[in-house]
């Protein structure tokens, strides 16, 4: 399978990236990994008439203690938020998650912005960063702007990212020692959750999202609020589904992802509470 | 677009189409044909090859995207003098293939592996590989040779 044909141009920094999505308007787009991009541009799902090349901005792959936050640049590919020592002290949640995504080869390639720029519902990167309370930084012709990922995620592959925005940090908070878990129930080693739960837990508060469980990433804010609440996990647990919208496809249907969501949030917030 | 690409130790410089596929380039700009398309959908690994020594699917890979890199394929694995690298060698001790097809994408993913983590566990073998398929399920013996090349 063979990409419709397009233009390739390359940016060395940010600022010119942004101004060459500018001048080539919506049927332009960025290439980072392609690891999202070229499999949907091979199926001719996509079919960008310009690609603007942001793999060798190398001053966007980052992974930096910013005091409360560590922040993460956009270009920093699977590979090293899997292996970045700072984030096995401070977010050990994402980097666990990071070593799930796909496999070694596509986490050579793939990046963690990519990824969340994707806005892929079935993807691991956008709900672990959903479920830590981060924030991304993405940045336009008129200078940068904060969304909260809890704000990002608008629709199937839809985000708040404008078409002449480009995503460039990552910010997440210190875990600070809260417990946490990921669980991703899939058939294959490297396939897609069917269903996958991110998951953290701290004295009263927690963080619980949801992969592949609607048309975005899910934040499940009644199970936190059940936990807040004083319930039990067993209690919690059974509120998994009760913010998502799952559909169902080839892989499960609508009551088997909402049993699976209930049974992987139960083991998730108990191995986080452990 | 002209690309340099110094594959197997050897420089090229080609006028491809953007749209070109590493796996498409190396096999019939290059006619090194080693390397396999599979599935083509980054699923299956058979079309793993190194770029500047890490594994990746070279069917999810333009070639412009590899303008300036170092590219190893299968056929750069071996010595000059025709002996075979220790990887295809624990392959070949260990009944490491069966068909074959997948073998140039587990060689090459294989070695990779081993670079990042030198002395890997049957499980890390196990989830290192979990980009590449056997259909003939061969995966016991392929581990035993990654482990085995591990050793040497």
């Amino acid at each position: 399978m063979i990409p419709a044909s397009f233009e390739y141009v390359r940016a060395g920094s940010a600022k010119e990236a942004i101004s060459l999505i500018g001048e080539h308007g919506s049927d332009a787009k960025f290439l980072a990994g392609g690891h999202s991009l070229l499999p949907l541009m091979k199926l001719r799902l996509a079919q960008p008439s310009v690609l603007v090349d942001i793999a060798r901005i190398k001053d966007l792959s980052y992974i930096t203690d910013a005091g409360d936050h560590i922040a993460i640049g956009a270009l920093t590919r699977h590979m090293d938020v899997e292996n970045s020592p700072v984030l096995a002290q401070h977010a050990p949640l994402l980097a666990h998650a990071a070593s799930h995504v796909g496999d070694p080869q596509v986490r050579h390639r793939g990046t963690i912005g990519g990824s969340i720029a994707h806005a892929d519902p079935a993807s691991d990167l956008p709900a672990t960063t959903l479920a830590l309370g981060a924030t991304y930084v993405v940045t336009g012709p008129n200078g940068s702007r904060s969304i909260a990922a809890s704000d990002f995620y608008k629709g199937f592959l839809e985000s708040d990212l404008a078409e002449d925005e480009m995503l460039t940090e990552i910010r997440v908070p210190k875990m600070d020692g809260a417990g946490w878990s990921f669980q991703k129930f899939n058939r294959r080693a490297q396939d897609w959750a069917i269903v996958g739960v991110a998951a953290w837990r701290k004295n009263g508060s927690s963080g619980v999202a949801l992969v592949n469980m609607g048309q975005t990433p899910v934040l499940a804010r009644q199970v936190s609020q059940a936990l807040a609440s004083g319930a039990s996990i067993a209690d919690a647990a059974q509120l998994a589904a009760a913010d998502a919208d799952p559909s169902a496809d080839n892989n499960a249907s609508v009551e088997y992802r909402t049993h699976l969501a209930k049974v992987l949030v139960r083991r998730a917030l108990e191995q986080a509470s452990a | 677009m002209e690309i340099r690409v110094t594959v197997n130790g050897q420089q090229h410089t080609s006028d491809v189409e953007p749209r070109t596929l590493l796996v498409h380039y190396v096999r019939e700009v290059l006619g090194l044909t080693g390397t396999n398309v599979g599935c083509d959908t980054s699923s299956c690994g058979a079309c793993s090859l190194h770029v500047d020594g890490e594994a990746v699917k070279s069917c999810t890979m333009l070639a412009v995207q590899a303008d300036g890199a170092s590219v190893t394929t299968i056929e750069g694995m071996a010595n000059a003098d025709g002996s075979l690298h220790p990887m295809q060698q624990a392959f070949m001790e260990n009944h490491g293939l069966q068909c074959g097809y997948c073998t140039p994408g587990m060689v090459m993913a294989a070695t990779s592996l081993l670079k990042e983590i030198p002395n890997p566990t049957e499980e890390q073998v196990r989830l290192g590989l979990e980009g590449n398929l056997c259909r003939c399920t061969g995966y016991h013996n392929i581990v035993k040779a990654v482990l085995a090349a591990a050793g040497k």
